[in-house]
């Protein structure tokens, strides 16, 4: 089962080449790790997708708590939280097929960032399955390039995920 | 106070009440090298390979229970530390290592000695330091003690620039130590204590078994009021040799794949065991699925990572073992097992330890079991890995803590001799004796110029069949006795060897009739003695437990030899 934690870390130079290093050697499977400073520039936050069976994951938890970087670490998997992704698609585009192609956009609330002469980029967010959805809707007319974010998630409502009241 | 970061280093390990550093110089820690000729609080203990300085430290480390350290140069100083960092890290012992490293404008640019040392040594380390401002370096220095000898304790590496070693500052003594991403839990959550009562209480046949962490958190005697209030057999792992005296009569010596027959039929048929500072390594559970199968298991550790992690548990309790079992003394009252202890006096008694003849030919075992004789159990012993190894685990019966110094996790041939120097300058009273092979031994052996040097009237003794047994033992039973890249036909004469070096002695053990004379000679002799004891490659180190056997499904020493004895 997949698993979404949210880890807060410090800040600092090799704390990604840890947590990924940790990962790496013990065998656990990132499926996406996405991270950026947070509101605080000493800390930063990671949402690590990680696939795994509760044991897996409870040592995945313990292990990266050992680090001394990382500071708080949440599974949010079951909890009611908001998961985002952002995905980039050049897709070819003839002027012929383009209005197909912006009804689709439209249909995904998604946006044309760039026009080339026979090409879109088509920027989405959303969560996993529309990320996907929009992916497979135009993959018909032939898609050059992805890019995709990986998941930021945040939990709901008004409990914060940092390790103290106010960083 | 204006100082260089080289010297703010210095004073602060005076600071710290570090009496020695092990190290070897170059162009890196220069400053640092410049730094040690101003203290008259710190030696230091110059060898001969890197690896032999945080070996030294280690030894330090484990008789003294405090933090080791160790200094190296940049590039290759700096990767002869790594296999001695991943020793210490295994076996959790608290060790700060300095590296020198290229100045900061040159890091990355593939500069002469330049080796990428944090990220070679993050997985073996417990954690690790590059300092890019001089400013920033009594935080470090005091964080990575602090790291080192608290919680689960393990080796903490500073990779120190050059030109911040070189660096003039303005140094101030750092406060306390506040890490938010590191509060070990010491206290044993209540309730968890109290449910532990509780199965104590059911128990009927109830073994505890202790590792390296009963000797870290410095439990031994906690440990030992508990086991005799509710008579509770001990085994312990190679780590937790010496966490309970081996000559009382709760003692089940060391478990596992060369475990006593008594320990191996205890586990595999009590109801209730709790294990306590350890983490059921595959050498001690061997097949994992079948271990302890009639038991609840009761886990007391300080690293709630290894909870859970190689073997389910019944109840975990995360916490400082010296700190859980005196909590949980208060609460238990004084119980009898006497059925239980009647049927382990019956396995004592029908599968001892043996070896069978020792006044034939010269057996290992039995210069153990002499050397265990002639000391009392209270020499402090090195070893190597190897056969030797175990047989001094079997053989030596150890009585006293912090008195079996060896590379457990990792298994680190070459181990032994450094870590007897490291030994014996923390304890310059006590007996240091390294029992080795002739494989380790010239692992390492250049050391014997360090221990003359440093005057260290160690006593090796080198159990020597010119093979690499415990390689060529795992060949004869799984590899139908085919033998590889295991034999030695040019080893040197090893009494010639040690002779070589001034002051040094060095003596031999051709027959059993040897053993004892040459042993108390050497024993109190007050000099640095190699005895070079002369033994069969053919023996095998009994009872071993099968691949992906169950413990009891171990083989005894073979029934054929012993009747031929008889």
């Amino acid at each position: 089962m997949k698993h979404t934690l949210t880890v807060l870390v410090e800040n600092k130079p090799g704390v990604l080449t840890r947590i990924a290093g940790l990962f790496a050697r013990r065998g656990y499977n990132i499926e996406s790790l996405a991270v950026g400073r947070t509101e605080n520039p000493a800390f930063s936050r990671m949402t690590i997708v990680v696939e795994g069976d509760d044991r897996v994951i409870e040592q995945v938890t313990k292990q990266l708590y050992k680090l001394i970087e990382v500071i708080k670490l949440t599974d949010i998997t079951n909890d009611e939280y908001v998961g985002r992704e952002m995905i980039l698609i050049k897709v070819n585009a003839d002027p012929a097929i383009r209005g197909e192609i912006m009804q689709i956009v439209e249909i995904f609330r998604a946006r044309i960032v760039d026009i080339g002469r026979n090409s879109l980029i088509i920027e989405a967010t959303g969560d996993e399955g529309k990320i996907d959805a929009i992916e497979s809707a135009l993959r018909p007319f032939g898609i050059k390039e992805v890019v995709r974010t990986g998941k930021i998630a945040m939990a709901r409502g008004a409990k914060s995920r940092n390790g103290r009241e106010t960083l | 106070m204006r100082l260089t970061g080289a010297q703010a280093l210095i004073k602060f390990l005076e600071d710290e009440g570090v009496k020695y550093v092990f190290g070897y110089p170059g162009g890196a820690v220069l400053a640092i090298y410049d730094a040690l000729l101003e203290s008259t609080k710190i030696t230091h203990v110059l060898v001969r390979q890197e690896q032999a300085a945080v070996h030294a430290a280690s030894g330090y480390a484990r008789v003294t229970g405090r933090p080791g350290v160790c200094i190296a140069t940049s590039g290759p100083g700096a990767t002869n530390l790594v296999t001695g960092l991943a020793t210490a890290y295994m076996d959790s012992i608290p060790v700060v290592a300095i590296t020198g490293q290229v100045s900061t404008d040159m890091v990355g640019t593939d500069a002469f000695q330049e080796v990428d040392i944090t990220g070679i040594t993050m997985p073996i380390t417990k954690h690790n330091y590059l300092v890019k401002d001089v400013k920033k370096l009594p935080a470090v220095i005091k964080e990575a003690f602090h790291i080192a000898s608290t919680g689960r304790p393990g080796p903490v590496l500073i990779d120190l620039p050059k030109n911040i070693s070189g660096a003039v500052f303005d140094y101030k003594p750092v406060g306390n130590v506040d890490l938010q991403g590191y509060k070990p839990t010491y206290k044993g959550h209540p309730t968890q204590i109290k449910n532990l009562t509780v199965l104590l209480e059911e128990a009927e046949r109830p073994i505890i078994c202790a590792g390296g962490g009963v000797i870290s958190s410095n439990a031994w005697d906690v440990l030992r009021e508990l086991a005799e209030t509710l008579s509770i057999p001990v085994t312990t792992t190679l780590m937790g040799l010496g966490a309970f005296p081996e000559d009382h009569p709760l003692s089940l010596g060391m478990l596992g794949l060369h475990g006593t027959p008594y320990a191996n039929y205890a586990v595999q048929n009590c109801d209730l065991l709790v294990g306590i500072g350890m983490r059921f390594d595959d050498r001690v559970t061997s097949a994992v699925q079948k271990f302890a199968p009639r038991a609840k298991v009761v886990h007391i550790d300080i690293d709630p990572a290894e909870i859970g992690k190689n073997v389910g548990v019944d109840l975990p309790i995360v916490g400082d073992v010296k700190n859980v079992l005196s909590e949980l003394l208060k609460r238990v009252s004084p119980k009898r097992h006497d059925g239980w202890l009647e049927q382990i006096k019956e396995w004592k008694e029908l599968y001892p330890l043996e070896y069978g003849e020792y006044n034939k030919r010269l057996r290992p075992q039995y210069i153990l079991e002499k050397l265990g004789e002639l000391t009392r159990g209270q020499a402090i012993i090195t070893t190597d890995v190897g056969q030797h190894q175990m047989w001094t685990a079997q053989y030596y019966k150890f009585t006293k803590p912090r008195s079996f110094i060896s590379s457990g996790g990792l298994g680190t041939m070459g181990y032994g001799l450094p870590a007897a120097v490291g030994a014996q300058l923390a304890a310059p009273d006590s007996l240091v004796v390294t029992v080795t092979g002739d494989g380790s031994f010239q692992m390492n052996m250049a050391e014997l110029g360090t221990a003359t040097e440093q005057k260290l009237p160690l006593k090796i003794i080198l159990l020597n069949n010119s093979h690499l047994c415990l390689v060529k033992q795992l060949q004869y039973f799984n590899s139908g006795q085919r033998y590889s890249g295991v034999c030695f036909t040019g080893n040197p004469d090893f009494v010639k060897l040690a002779t070589s070096y001034s002051g040094a002695v060095g003596l031999r053990i051709e027959k059993p009739e040897d053993v004892e004379p040459v042993l108390k000679e050497a024993l109190s002799n007050g000099k640095l003695t190699l005895i070079d004891c002369r033994i069969s490659d053919e023996e095998l180190v009994y009872p071993v437990v099968p691949n992906n056997g169950a413990l009891d499904e171990m083989i005894h020493f073979p029934e054929g030899e012993k009747k031929a004895n008889e």
